[in-house]
């Protein structure tokens, strides 16, 4: 993995500030603060209901926050890129229909060239006029990515985006988030893999009980979880998550 | 919208199960209705057999004959018939289900009515015993021998009458094999008249008895005529309609189907097209500010509401081949069902709002739409006051009955306030649009 930007001297794509969200008596997200430098690479751990989804969802404009902010310095009317993590896509229109639908809602300048930019971009040029729903799962989630990318958004949210694919469609979509990353595109995914995480992403955000434990780069988690050689970075976190009373 | 519209048209396109249903139904219920209003019940199948010998065919009244087909003509105008040979012919046949029933005229019918009196007379109807099969044709056969019952005692009645005629004015009469020439009533009265003016008092005082039965018989002579026809038909039924115009059967079961088939297709499409946001996960997306909330239900609300427009104008239209309605009303037809699709399309998306996938949808809209159908239908009267006061209500708060209102007054010009139908449902639009529009919110705060 090499790091492509130095996010301490870039302008940050995103500024969230103080996020906090509750359901109920539940405190999903407990003020939450972070930024992301144009192409960086994100990731954000942590257990099951550590509050992953409900921060990238109040990242994307889907739900709102009890209180904070999140701020893009360097675009402020720029719309935020949203890969939810089950494909959201229409099973009964075509790959390029659905890409022409989503680039009109968006209001892109020319819905047609941007299909014809995503179709390329994503492979799926010899597809377009196939029913999505006939499509295999990955091929599913390139065209839900794709959705998420046609206003060519400064950042991108992606929810679980590989849980659902096999090795070969995951290398084949971690291609595809590098690429997007060395054009500037800042990116955040929440996963469940933490070898992912290790292995592709910049830095790690560890999320538990909505509550933010760690902001660093995965070589520093293991540090800090006293992860060796012998051991991998799922043990380090899990004994870090423990030290820590989760 | 317009994409969201036009996003929805394709998958519709592509949906040809549904589409087709959607086609399929209001026709196969527009031709089932068609047929049911424009044919009579099939004649059921009797066995008949007449034991009355070939001679004996005529029933005397003195000397007056009456043809027995008076009777039977009445009598197999309204059932397939069968002729059998004998008793037991028509038994067997019965009993293997080759006819519902059997009919019997015994041999001394003719002569229990010529001289035992019409009430003596019988026949016999034999069923097989089973219960469906009897209530079907019973009602039939019983309802057509009171016919030819009523058939004979006219023609008894026309000869009674001929009688009271030849005993009032005079005439002929045949009687015992001879003829007799009667002087009347009126005759006599002035023959007794003319013989007291010049008769002695003594004589006049003992005709005097005489004289009075003479004139009240004149005088009451129309009122035997009133007693026989008081005799033929005991009862007269006089029919009448409170509050004005009285709906047809058949007009009024034009618009209860297509209120149904109004109501089925808006509200099972509103809320599929509103739940397939939720199942293919889409909602998340448009939620983003891409399509606000409103302009979301508003889309699904008058696509549903326009196909299901088309498909029940259709259905009219076919109906229309079969029970006569009046084209001159098509501007109310078109109000009436453009208002009662939007709000059974709002209650659609309402419903569409609450579930999370479009079979949990489909199915709340049908376990929730058939037996508001059955409520709004019961009459007053049919339950106790209490209870349907309370059907009443819950029949208000839904849209159902107002557009059954609305709908059978653009149709058969009912009895119903179109405006307040209107209005009604326009309220119903209101309460059920707020309600999916808050579902939604739910949702995507969820």
């Amino acid at each position: 993995m090499t790091a492509s930007v130095d996010a301490a001297t870039a302008a940050p794509a995103l500024a969230v500030q103080g996020i906090s969200k509750s359901f109920g008596e539940r405190q999903a997200v407990r003020d939450v603060s972070f930024d992301i430098a144009p192409g960086e690479l994100l990731a954000i751990i942590g257990p099951n209901g550590a509050g992953k989804t409900t921060l990238l969802s109040i990242l994307a404009g889907i739900q709102q926050s009890d209180a904070g902010s999140v701020a893009q310095p360097q675009d402020t009317t720029a719309r935020i890129g949203w890969v939810p993590q089950h494909t959201a896509v229409y099973g009964k229109l075509t790959v390029a229909q659905n890409l022409r639908l989503f680039a009109k809602l968006e209001k892109v300048a020319d819905p047609d060239a941007t299909v014809a930019r995503m179709l390329d971009q994503t492979g799926l040029g010899e597809r377009a006029d196939e029913e999505l729903g006939r499509l295999s799962g990955g091929n599913r989630q390139r065209v839900n990515i794709a959705v998420g990318l046609l206003a060519d958004p400064p950042v991108l949210l992606l929810d679980e985006p590989s849980g659902a694919l096999d090795p070969r469609q995951r290398e084949r979509l971690w291609g595809f988030i590098t690429a997007l990353t060395d054009r500037g595109t800042a990116v955040i995914f929440a996963t469940h893999d933490i070898a992912e995480a290790e292995r592709h992403a910049h830095r790690v955000l560890v999320l538990a009980d909505g509550e933010l434990l760690f902001d660093d780069a995965p070589a520093e988690l293991k540090r800090v979880a006293k992860a060796d050689d012998e051991h991998d970075l799922e043990q380090a976190f899990v004994g870090f998550l423990r030290d820590r009373g989760h | 919208m317009r994409w969201m519209l036009l996003k929805d048209l394709q998958i519709l396109r592509r949906s040809k199960l549904l589409v087709g249903l959607l086609i399929v139904y209001p026709v196969a219920i527009a031709l089932l209705i068609g047929f049911a209003l424009s044919s009579g019940p099939e004649k059921p199948r009797l066995a008949f057999l007449n034991q009355i010998p070939a001679t004996q065919n005529t029933i005397n009244f003195g000397s007056e004959k009456i043809d027995v087909k008076v009777y039977t003509n009445e009598l197999f105008d309204a059932v397939d018939r069968i002729d059998v040979e004998n008793r037991e012919q028509a038994l067997q046949k019965v009993r293997t289900g080759e006819v519902l029933a059997a009919l019997i005229i015994p041999s001394d019918f003719v002569m229990k009515l010529s001289n035992g009196g019409f009430n003596s007379a019988t026949v016999e109807v034999v069923y097989n015993g089973d219960a469906l099969k009897q209530s079907f044709v019973e009602s039939t056969v019983e309802s057509k021998l009171a016919l030819a019952d009523a058939a004979l005692a006219r023609q008894i009645n026309k000869v009674a009458s001929g009688y009271i005629k030849v005993i009032t004015t005079g005439g002929e009469i045949n009687a015992l094999g001879q003829t007799f020439e009667l002087l009347g009533l009126t005759a006599s009265k002035k023959l007794l008249d003319e013989t007291l003016r010049d008769a002695p008092r003594d004589i006049t005082r003992k005709l005097q008895p005489l004289q009075n039965f003479a004139n009240i018989g004149v005088a009451n002579i129309d009122r035997f005529n009133d007693v026989l026809n008081t005799v033929e038909r005991p009862v007269e039924v006089s029919e009448t309609v409170l509050s004005g115009r009285r709906t047809p059967l058949d007009t009024f079961a034009v618009a209860l189907a297509v209120t149904v088939s109004l109501m089925f297709v808006c509200v099972l499409l509103a809320s599929g097209l509103l739940a397939l946001e939720r199942e293919e996960n889409t909602f998340s997306r448009l939620a983003r500010g891409l399509v606000p909330g409103g302009w979301l239900l508003a889309g699904k609300v008058v696509l549903a509401a326009a196909c299901a427009f088309v498909v029940t104008l259709a259905m009219l239209l076919g109906i229309s081949a079969f029970v006569p309605l009046d084209y001159g009303r098509v501007a109310l037809w078109i109000l009436a069902i453009a208002a009662s699709g939007i709000a059974f399309a709002t209650l659609g998306v309402a419903i569409g709002s609450l579930a999370r996938e479009v079979r949990a949808a489909s199915l709340l809209a049908l376990m929730l739409a058939l037996p508001l159908a059955f409520l709004a239908l019961v009459p007053s009267g049919g339950v106790s006051p209490l209870l349907y006061d309370v059907i009443q209500v819950i029949s208000a708060i839904f849209p159902f009955k107002p557009a059954l209102d609305a709908i059978n007054n653009a149709i058969n010009d009912a009895d119903t306030n179109m405006l307040v139908a209107l209005a009604h449902l326009a309220a119903l639009t209101l309460a059920f649009g707020g309600a999916a529009y808050w579902g939604l919110r739910r949702f995507a705060a969820g």
